[in-house]
């Protein structure tokens, strides 16, 4: 027995080894479990993107459940979650609120208005600080905010159709009802 | 026995000569990557001294001192105006924990969830040893009854 043991331990710690390594050939690096959630979203006071005089908070939405989708003109992603995006704003289930992040105001408006603008309002990030209270490092990037102001989930990079009818839209359902 | 631990003692003496080499070849690499922005150098030293704890987390294997992703320039803008307020490294650190993760740190902290990160290689290290240590003091004990016995008694043994 001793004998046989001596052969196949080695192959036993392999086989985990492996098993672990395979694992982790499917995870994906870029999506660092955000700390924000289940947190209250930082607040912040910035111009709207066509009413420059006009401010937007978060607190203006208690009571609502509502996306809040961080975005760029110069972000390539962007372009490619955008359809979905016009799509969610079509069906009218849940208001969509645009962070334009880093970007010339200038180059935003052109841009929403050259691929359709699927936002109740955008506000003006510039500088991106609103960004770094939100943990941005990868634009696009969406967050589901409750009716008490909380995030309750964040999608880092392009949303998917997958994403958004499995774990979006069904989230914001439940939290409607909450 | 006292050839095993010279040639074990040898293998580490080596192992520990050669990371030294390596650390003094490619020190002053990394030296000068880092790009202060003058003015005061003292802010500007703290200003690293911060930013090199902090990984980018556009180019995860860097942290934001090494790099010059538009992300990390502005968490270096914004770690160097917290330091002039007086806010120290611990609170910065906080402040950038509370926003991005645990991952946001390059060196990751002791807690129950890292502990197979931080002491895993040495417990292998541990294991590793021992095993070497076991097999070779087998070996050398085998080697010596082998000389002291006949071979044809030698290999009778070694057939069971």
């Amino acid at each position: 027995m001793a004998r046989y043991i001596k052969f196949i331990l080695p192959l036993i710690i392999f086989g985990v080894m492996v098993a672990f390594l395979w694992r982790g050939l499917s995870l994906n690096p870029r999506e660092v479990p955000s700390p924000l959630i289940n947190k209250a979203a930082p607040s912040f006071k910035l111009s709207q993107l066509h009413d420059f005089q006009v401010s937007f908070t978060p607190e203006e939405m208690q009571g609502k459940v509502w996306l809040l989708n961080v975005w760029a003109s110069w972000c390539v992603a962007c372009r490619a979650e955008h359809p979905l995006l016009m799509d969610v704003a079509r069906r009218k289930e849940v208001p969509l609120y645009g962070l334009n992040y880093k970007d010339a105001p200038k180059d935003a408006k052109q841009w929403l208005q050259q691929h359709g603008n699927p936002y109740k309002l955008s506000v003006v990030d510039y500088d991106g600080r609103v960004g770094i209270d939100y943990g941005v490092y990868g634009v696009p990037e969406t967050f589901v905010i409750d009716k008490q102001g909380i995030i309750r989930h964040k999608v880092i990079g392009p949303v998917t159709r997958k994403s958004l009818s499995e774990d979006v839209m069904p989230l914001v359902r439940e939290l409607e009802k909450g | 026995m006292s050839r095993l631990y010279k040639s074990i003692v040898i293998f580490f003496i080596a192992m520990i000569i050669s990371l030294l080499g390596m650390v003094l070849v490619f020190a002053p690499v990394y030296a000068k990557q880092a790009t202060p922005m003058a003015e005061d150098p003292v802010l500007e030293e703290q200003v690293k001294a911060v930013s090199d704890e902090l990984r980018c987390l556009v180019c995860q294997n860097q942290t934001i001192a090494d790099s010059s992703a538009p992300l990390a320039v502005d968490l270096k803008t914004q770690v160097r105006e917290m330091l002039s307020a007086g806010k120290t490294k611990v609170e910065i650190l906080d402040y950038m924990v509370e926003r991005y993760g645990d991952f946001v740190r390059y060196r990751p902290p002791v807690k129950p969830t890292t502990m197979l990160l931080w002491f895993g290689p040495m417990l292998f290290l541990v294991i590793g040893g021992s095993f070497l240590f076991l097999s070779l003091k087998r070996r050398s004990k085998r080697i010596a009854s082998a000389s002291a016995s006949t071979l044809s008694e030698d290999e009778s043994k070694q057939d069971r």
